[in-house]
């Protein structure tokens, strides 16, 4: 399981990239080996305001729904429309092909508040 | 929390990368490698599946064949030596208690195969309406069962059982004590995925030996351990029913769409005859049916369908069908909307996406 050192993380799995002034959201490779075989990614529009630890999206996989949770507050500029008709990047790719959305965020200090690389490492070997 | 159940064979999963779930009440393999990949080994090559949490019921003495044709919908006395049935048991509403397997090994002695979340409460209902001279007893802990499915399960197969030629086992047929490397085995040629295969029941102490040498048998034809979420995606496209979501106490065999499983014709009376005699001669209210999504989205277990306002069913199986790689489910609904290209929608989060009702199976394989 790989778990980038330049990103940042939430407990609900989801990986930040800061680019400038906005933000890059993904989920983890970890959380795509415990789901599975990715077959469905449902994502909010370009211009959607979204709120941290709300819902703003959802993954399923063959067997199960995940809800994707807002790493942080902001409005979304970017949405990654090919995981409609590619889901299995999710499995493939979690940090490359498979970004999700960008975030324009309305507070970037609320980035500061996610966990580092070594914090989730340390989070999912105690799961 | 009360402790998990486990099959002989939960020593092994992990040496196989198997990842448990609590199934109910039992902790079992949801996947090995991959729910996709283990789904396609099924349909072109094979797949070995632990199914030992299934239950097994013997029932034994000279007033066996009257007590099951009471207890079970289906006619038993059409079945022959070493042959199986599959029947649902029912309450005297119609109801389901548990839809299985008898086979019959010979007069007056057969084995019942039951649902593993329904062991307790199916014995509890078999005893309380034992009649005659009838002895029953619970083999479930006694017995393990593999299954090995797909198109070259015989050819798998037939390199541990040196001595029978599996071949002359037809389908819904077993044959008794099959020698498997030196171990006994009941091997039934039957399964839960729509694929040719069998089902082998075995002493629990062998079934990890089994296990290992069937696998080591396949591993070069690319026979895979497979979980329980493969078994699930198999038997959907099948049309096959899941005890718990198609079947359930509240949901009849007829509605169910098992009808051809329940003779209403045969001469014994059995327990919930009146009533399902009822329900065919007014006509079904609801019915069983497949669906298939027209707007994007996977329907799921419990999603509610809607004609306009009205909520008219729920779906009870759906996903993304890994054979069609089309999202599709099956659902109970009224009878006015079960009918082919009938449009409907299922509630997904809170939106109304459109379906359109399909026939089923989703899956028929090709017969050789």
């Amino acid at each position: 399981m790989t778990t980038p050192k330049d990103l940042r993380y939430t407990e609900e799995h989801e990986w930040v990239k800061v680019e400038g002034e906005n933000v890059r959201v993904g989920i983890t490779d970890f959380a795509q080996h415990e789901l599975g075989d990715i077959v469905f990614v449902e994502l909010p529009e370009v211009g959607d305001e979204i709120t941290a630890d709300e819902p703003f999206g959802s993954v399923e996989s063959v067997k199960t729904v995940s809800e994707l949770y807002a790493p942080i507050s902001g409005k979304v500029v970017e949405i990654n429309e090919e995981l409609s008709d590619n889901p299995e990047f999710v499995n493939e790719s979690p940090y490359e092909k498979a970004w999700m959305i960008v975030i324009e965020p309305s507070d970037s200090s609320e980035v500061d508040k996610l966990m580092t690389s070594e914090q989730y490492d340390e989070m999912i070997k105690e799961d | 929390m009360t402790e998990l159940k486990r099959t002989p064979l939960f020593e092994v999963y992990k040496e196989y990368g198997g990842k448990t779930i609590d199934f109910g009440g039992w902790e079992l393999p949801v996947q090995f490698s991959s729910i996709k990949e283990e789904h396609e080994a099924v349909r072109t090559k094979a797949g070995l599946f632990d199914v030992s949490h299934m239950g097994e019921v013997e029932v034994k003495g000279s007033d066996s064949l009257k007590y099951l044709q009471k207890m079970v919908t289906n006619d038993v006395s059409k079945l022959k030596n070493s042959g199986a049935q599959y029947t649902a048991m029912c309450y005297e509403n119609g109801g389901t208690v548990d839809d299985l397997l008898v086979y019959k090994i010979e007069d007056n002695h057969y084995l019942l195969v039951i649902n593993a979340s329904n062991i307790e409460k199916d014995y509890r209902w078999l005893e309380d309406h034992l009649e005659g001279n009838v002895q029953i007893e619970n083999l479930s802990e006694k017995t393990a069962q593999l299954a090995l499915q797909g198109p070259i399960a015989e050819s798998v197969l037939q390199k541990l059982a040196s001595d029978k030629n599996l071949g002359e086992i037809g389908f819904f047929k077993f044959q008794q004590e099959v020698i498997l490397n030196g171990k006994k085995a009941l091997v039934s040629r039957t399964g839960y995925t729509g694929e040719d295969g069998f089902e082998i029941y075995c002493d629990t102490k062998d079934a990890v030996e089994l296990w290992k040498e069937i696998l080591h048998a396949g591993e070069e034809e690319g026979v895979i351990p497979c979980g329980l979420g493969a078994r699930d995606t198999l038997r959907f496209e099948a049309n096959l029913p899941l005890y718990g979501q198609e079947l359930s106490s509240s949901i009849s065999p007829l509605e169910a769409g098992i009808g051809f499983a329940v003779k209403l014709n045969k001469e014994d009376d059995f327990i919930g005859k009146e009533a399902l005699k009822a329900q065919k001669e007014k006509g079904l209210t609801r019915k069983v049916v497949g669906i298939e999504m027209i707007d994007r989205g996977i329907p799921r277990h419990g999603y509610l369908v809607f004609k306009g306002e009205e909520q008219i069913g729920e779906v009870t199986t759906g996903t993304q069908s890994p054979t069609l790689k089309k999202n599709i489910g099956l659902a109970l609904v009224k009878s006015e909307y079960a009918f082919q290209g009938q449009e409907l929608e299922v509630e997904i989060r809170g939106k109304r996406l459109r379906v359109q009702v399909v026939p089923t199976p989703f899956y028929k394989r090709e017969k050789k």
